[in-house]
């Protein structure tokens, strides 16, 4: 596989929550365009990863660096991030009251805007790019009006996070679990229109506990984490042999790395 | 005492200014202070004023309103009004009915003052009037049914249609002399499968220290149906005692909805009586307080009739040391099956100094009914902010949108547009929202 430029670079890095020390020394590589799948059992680490490149305030960093287009990323606030283009994926996507979806995306659209230096949209500009987003990845604009995820189903937040990132354009998307709570048809769904959004200019960490996923979504690179560390990287083929084996082997400490 | 003092205002008013009332009137009037003088001002031993003291109220001297020397200009007014959506316009001021400030218009539709009513064709007034507001342990009802005069009467016959909201004004222009106190009576008849909305609105026009103790009944139709908005934007020093009951008739409808931005103690009890099986109730409301306001809302819905259905949802934001209390009782009768009842009362902290206490009462006495309740006092959710902040929204922008929305989910369902747009504005004003 040919090289692109490391978009981002993970060294080292420690996390506690809480004061547990969840991620206990991660090294990973993302270049542009790739996409790497970070797989593992239950309380490994794998949301604690996404959410901590994020920006989320509830982790504590001990140690370690992660240089973002070689910009140090745990010193940016998780606006700062977004802005650079770091998006993530929810797991869990939260309940707004009061503020349709459309006005939401388009607040955040046009944060995104201002930081490029590109003017605002108002509403009816809005509107044509959400738009030909919808038609892209093939969904209509029926939950445009409805406050944030209020009373969505599982299915919906999960397409949902994946319409802002269509809108919002990031060069690193993290998918934390969009897999976990949906049926076939609704993975199917997701996972074409994540393939829509492809490209080589975007890269994608996408976190799930299942192989099921990476059957629509075929990633460059597959990671193992166990106990807060990587044990073990490869092709795809690692994520079949995952699925085939279950995680117990890694517990047994049988790694190879 | 105040209580006292009330009580000769009365005395001097009924043997002067309201000598020439009928009897029926004079006796609801007699009635309405001989409760209040046995009441007299409610403490907070009392259950349902626990949280509220109405101290200030009671420790002050008020003079009953006199008609303002000056009336305010249509220009001055502006701000509340609803111009191109309105089909009729009743202004008050300090409690008089100012004709050259309103809009009337011959439609079959009655829209006119009480006073009027009761001078013309009081018949559906004297089957109404003081038929649904109980008294009995209300001093403040009691008290206002004593001054009985003055006030919006509205009737809309059966089957008609008002297309047009219709607006009730009631504006405060106290002077600078003395306080003053004003007693507004409300009663709205909708007849059998009529509709209309109305909007009936409190307000200032300067900061002035007085006291509203209005009182509004609304009676609804079988098939019936309004949407009814009350808005209190009373001055900041102000002091509003308020009660709304509604009865509503068989397969009819109601949206109540109502938002307190004003006043620095404020009181609305509203009572409701699903009377009739199939109705439809929805009692939406708001309060946006701070700095040291208090706003206590005491909301009552009555399923005295089987399949019925209400939905209740108040959002309270509170700011600086006020202090929102909400109470809701739901009160399920014997033989109302099927009764379906949601209550939601969701309080916002925007600072460490203010409070909120959230009481839902159930009194559940059919079983086969769903009911359900919950309530939340809290800070902004964090979750929230960084859901925000991770699309890239600053944490001061995501903290103002989310205020906004807990405001704008009440907002949010209300029917007249242009009203619902004025207070949107007032909200994101008063937020400093995008």
């Amino acid at each position: 596989m040919k090289k692109g430029k490391a978009l981002l670079e993970v060294k080292g890095l420690r996390v506690a929550v809480a004061g547990n020390e969840i991620l206990k020394g991660v090294d990973l590589t993302i270049r542009d365009g790739e996409v790497h799948a970070i797989m593992g059992p239950n309380g490994s680490g794998k949301s604690t990863l996404a959410q901590v490149l994020a920006g989320h305030p509830a982790y504590t960093v001990l140690a370690g660096t992660a240089q973002y287009e070689g910009k140090d990323l745990l010193d940016m606030k998780p606006e700062e991030r977004a802005r650079a283009g770091v998006f993530l994926a929810f797991q869990y996507p939260v309940e707004v009251r009061g503020i349709t979806n459309s006005y939401f995306l388009r607040s955040a659209l046009n944060a995104l805007r201002r930081e490029r230096g590109e003017p605002e949209l108002d509403p009816i500009d809005f509107l044509q790019v959400l738009e030909a987003k919808l038609k892209s990845i093939g969904w209509d604009d029926s939950m445009m009006n409805r406050p944030v995820n209020e009373g969505f189903s599982g299915g919906e937040k999960k397409r949902n996070e994946i319409l802002q990132l269509a809108v919002l354009e990031p060069r690193l998307a993290i998918l934390d679990e969009t897999d976990s709570g949906l049926d076939i048809d609704a993975l199917r769904t997701v996972a074409e229109a994540v393939n829509q959004l492809r490209n080589p200019k975007r890269a994608f960490l996408i976190v799930t506990h299942y192989q099921r996923l990476l059957n629509y979504i075929t990633p460059d690179v597959v990671h193992v984490l166990a106990d807060g560390r990587i044990v073990r990287s490869g092709g795809p083929e690692l994520a079949q042999e995952l699925e085939a084996k279950g995680y117990d082997w890694l517990r047994d400490g049988v790694m190879v790395s | 005492m105040a209580v006292e003092h009330l009580v000769g205002a009365y005395h001097a008013w009924a043997s002067n200014g309201a000598a020439n009332a009928p009897a029926w009137l004079k006796t609801l009037r007699d009635t309405g202070i001989s409760r209040f003088s046995e009441l007299g001002f409610p403490n907070m031993k009392q259950e349902a004023w626990r949280f509220t003291s109405v101290a200030p109220i009671a420790e002050s001297s008020f003079e009953l309103a006199k008609p303002a020397s000056a009336l305010p200009s249509l220009e001055a007014i502006a701000p509340f009004l609803l111009d191109d959506e309105t089909s009729h316009r009743l202004v008050f001021v300090n409690g008089f009915f100012a004709p050259s400030l309103s809009l009337l218009s011959a439609d079959g539709v009655r829209v006119e003052s009480l006073a009027q009513a009761l001078a013309d064709r009081p018949e559906i007034v004297q089957a109404h009037l003081c038929k649904y507001a109980a008294s009995q342990d209300r001093p403040f009802c009691a008290l206002n049914t004593a001054f009985v005069r003055e006030g919006a009467f509205v009737h809309v016959p059966a089957k008609a249609v008002v297309p047009k909201p219709i607006q009730l004004l009631f504006l405060a222009v106290p002077g600078k002399s003395q306080q003053i106190v004003m007693h507004p009576r409300n009663l709205v008849v909708i007849d059998r499968e009529a509709r209309a909305s109305v909007v009936e609105t409190y307000a200032a026009l300067e900061p002035e220290v007085y006291w509203t103790n209005s009182v509004t009944e609304v009676v609804v139709g079988d098939g019936a149906r309004i949407d009814y908005h009350r808005v209190q934007r009373e001055s900041a020093r102000a002091y509003h005692v308020a009660a709304t009951q509604t009865h509503q008739g068989r397969d009819s409808t109601i949206h109540l909805h109502t938002v307190a931005f004003g006043g620095a103690l404020s009181r609305h009890d509203i009572g409701t009586v699903l009377a009739g099986p199939g109705g439809t109730l929805i009692l939406n409301g708001l309060y946006l307080l701070a700095g040291r306001q208090h706003a206590d809302h005491h909301t009552t819905i009555d399923h005295a009739a089987d399949h019925c259905e209400s939905h209740e949802y108040f959002n309270g934001v509170l700011d600086g040391h006020s202090r929102g209390v909400f109470t809701g009782r739901i009160i399920v009768r014997p033989g109302a099956q099927k009764t379906d009842s949601k209550q939601t009362n969701n309080n916002l902290l925007l600072s460490t100094d203010a409070h909120a206490d959230s009481q839902p009462q159930l009194e559940i006495y059919a079983d086969d009914v769903k009911c359900t309740h919950g309530s939340t006092v809290g800070p902004l959710d964090p979750r929230a902010l960084f859901y925000m902040r991770s699309r890239g929204i600053t944490e001061d922008q995501a903290r103002r949108l989310l205020t906004y929305g807990f405001a704008a989910e009440i907002l949010g369902r209300m029917e007249v547009a242009l009203l619902r747009a004025q207070l949107d504005r007032i909200v994101r004003d008063r937020l400093a929202a995008v």
